[in-house]
């Protein structure tokens, strides 16, 4: 009986242990409500250092394309008209390229190896810094594409979008290596989820008698497109938050022109251009772009997250 | 009867040459600007490489024909995402912990994948300008503006989301029947958690956890308002407190000079910072296919 008792209390955990658990269990709670602090902190704080600006210019700051430091007259548009246009016709041409590349890679035109080696190939390029993509465009890309764009100009130059002389670097430049940028990403995750879609939906198709582009395009695409459409919302928002690579090739004209050979500006490459001498109330201009650049984003990326949840594969 | 041979000339087949051809061209397209652009990177970059890089301080920028060398900007990237690390990483790690060991998948947790998935998404200028309202402009940090320490910090804003969801998809990975085992032998939750579920995830977080200090690495944007750039020399603990170069600021600013000694200098440190980040990548890759089919997400 006595030796029953002594190994039951033997048992019993000690105080302390219970103690050190429940410590551990708070502290990885506070850990990670350290996110929600971090993202509610930063919109706060972008929020009330954009506030004098807000205030004074309210919404005409997003349609007017004044920036002048000088008459204290702060209005984004070129910003703002510059990162949409460069992220929506960076991922026009992505789309394609990077679907199609997917497609190549989980179809069987070339043997798995060289498959698997161009797959980790596109996906180790996501791992380059943007800063030096920016390095290598000017260098590299403006001259090689010089000769083509003045060919633009002067073949389409009535059209708005190419209707000023070239002049080094611009908006179009900025686009492209936008794509550059963007094809790893939109290739890797259409790469995934074309994957992810049931061996069995193809052989059904093919037993059917369709043909394999048939097959591809009414039952593959259909069957993988949130997972597509998700990453190509993913690549929307890097877009339209990149930063170094295009500032260092967009050429950080305020001058607002319709055409893609002028040089333009984003919100993000305005961002890092003035942020560093900026004083009085054009921090708290720049506060306010950064602020619409971020709710940009978020409506993308929760648009993205919801995209995945609600239309996510059901085999 | 011929209907059982394949017929070139029928409507099928041609439109399905067609847009096989199609795929190869758009993998074509898609594929070999970036071969170009990696080996343009490594040959014009390996050429500038020279012992002296590597141990003196840039020249500033001029007539002067000799740049100089990156030491301070290469040890500058190292301390900053050393102190990235020190922040985001035990964060990220208590993070996924509870996320994938306490939480039942109530609201909260749902709330707090949600946000590591937002501020994924954030632009990573917008972590620059966070910190420069919350420190910079502060002087909040013993009253020094710049400092390595604020571009530490705005770096681990970056690495969080990844450190995070690494260790929440990791540890998911672990069978249950472990835990069980071990809560079974009387362990507690905290000695289940740091003496199984965690060693035997260590892996899959470690490669996570590289690749996204890897990625940080790189990252210009937000130091460029927060550690803003240094010709000299780190000499002490001291210097944390002032403006501290980086491999990428360097690119950046030496990009843009219009001096060829200095975009040399840029091109040497693009070499090295996408040598390292690209081999930190491929090693880690090759460890992930030795062991086990760990599940990429």
């Amino acid at each position: 009986m006595e030796e029953k008792l002594t190994l039951f209390k033997n048992r019993k955990r000690f105080g302390i242990e219970k103690n050190i658990d429940i410590i551990f269990k708070n502290t990885a709670l506070v850990l990670s409500s350290f996110v929600a602090i971090i993202l509610l902190g930063i919109i706060l704080v972008v929020f009330f250092q954009s506030f004098e600006s807000f205030s004074k210019y309210g919404l005409k700051f997003l349609v007017t394309s004044e920036w002048n430091p000088v008459k204290d007259e702060y209005g984004a548009f070129t910003a703002i008209y510059g990162t949409l246009v460069t992220s929506f016709l960076s991922l026009l041409i992505t789309i394609p390229l990077g679907v199609g590349t997917a497609i190549f890679i989980t179809e069987d035109f070339v043997p798995k190896i060289v498959r698997e080696i161009i797959g980790s190939f596109v996906e180790l390029l996501a791992a380059i810094p943007s800063v030096v993509l920016g390095l290598w465009a000017i260098f590299v890309m403006e001259p090689f594409f010089r000769a083509f764009f003045v060919f633009l100009h002067n073949f389409f130059g009535w059209i708005p979008l190419f209707s000023t002389e070239p002049t080094g670097r611009n908006s179009l430049l900025a686009i492209l290596i936008l794509v550059v940028m963007l094809l790893p990403i939109v290739t890797s995750i259409a790469r995934d989820s074309l994957n992810q879609v049931p061996k069995k939906l193809r052989n059904a198709a093919y037993g059917i008698g369709a043909s394999r582009w048939k097959t591809i395009f009414s039952v593959i695409l259909p069957a993988a497109l949130s997972g597509i459409m998700a990453g190509v919302l993913l690549a929307l928002g890097r877009a339209m938050g990149e930063t170094m690579a295009v500032t260092m090739i967009i050429g950080n004209s305020n001058a607002f022109s319709w055409s893609l050979l002028s040089p333009g500006y984003t919100i993000s490459s305005m961002l890092a251009n003035q942020f560093g001498e900026a004083d009085g109330s054009q921090v708290s201009s720049l506060f306010y772009a950064a602020f619409v650049l971020m709710i940009l984003s978020l409506v993308v990326n929760i648009f993205a997250q919801w995209l995945v949840k609600k239309f996510s594969l059901k085999y | 009867m011929n209907s059982l041979y394949y017929q070139k000339r029928l409507s099928r087949n041609i439109g399905d040459k067609f847009f096989t051809s199609l795929s190869v061209i758009c993998a074509l397209i898609a594929i070999l600007p970036l071969i170009f652009l990696v080996t343009y990177i490594l040959i014009k970059g390996g050429s500038q490489i020279t012992p002296e890089l590597f141990t003196l301080e840039p020249n500033p920028p001029g007539d002067d024909l000799d740049a100089g060398g990156i030491n301070p900007a290469l040890i500058g990237t190292l301390i900053i995402t050393t102190i990235a690390s020190i922040i985001a990483i035990p964060v990220g790690v208590g993070g996924g912990i509870y996320l994938a060991e306490y939480s039942k998948g109530g609201a909260f947790s749902r709330f707090i994948r949600f946000g590591v998935n937002v501020l994924a998404g954030v632009p990573s200028i917008i972590a620059g300008v966070f910190i420069y309202a919350l420190i910079v402009s502060t002087k909040i940090l013993f009253g020094s503006m710049y400092s390595g320490l604020a571009g530490g910090m705005a770096l681990s804003i970056l690495m969080l989301p990844t450190v995070i969801k690494t260790t929440d998809e990791g540890l998911k990975l672990v069978p249950n029947e472990l835990r069980y085992a071990s809560l079974g032998v009387g362990a507690s939750m905290y000695t289940t958690i740091l003496k199984v579920t965690l060693p035997s995830a260590f892996r899959s977080i470690a490669t996570g956890v590289v690749l996204g200090i890897a990625r940080a690495a790189g990252e210009t944007a937000p130091l460029i308002f927060t550690a803003l750039f240094s010709y000299y020399y780190i000499t002490g603990f001291g210097d944390l407190f002032y403006e501290m170069g980086s491999l990428a600021v360097l690119i950046y600013n030496f990009a843009l000079e219009p001096y060829d000694a200095q975009n040399k200098l840029a091109w040497a440190a693009s070499f090295i910072l996408v040598l390292s980040i690209l081999s930190v990548n491929i090693f880690s890759r090759i460890l992930a296919a030795f062991t086990e089919k760990t599940k990429r997400v």
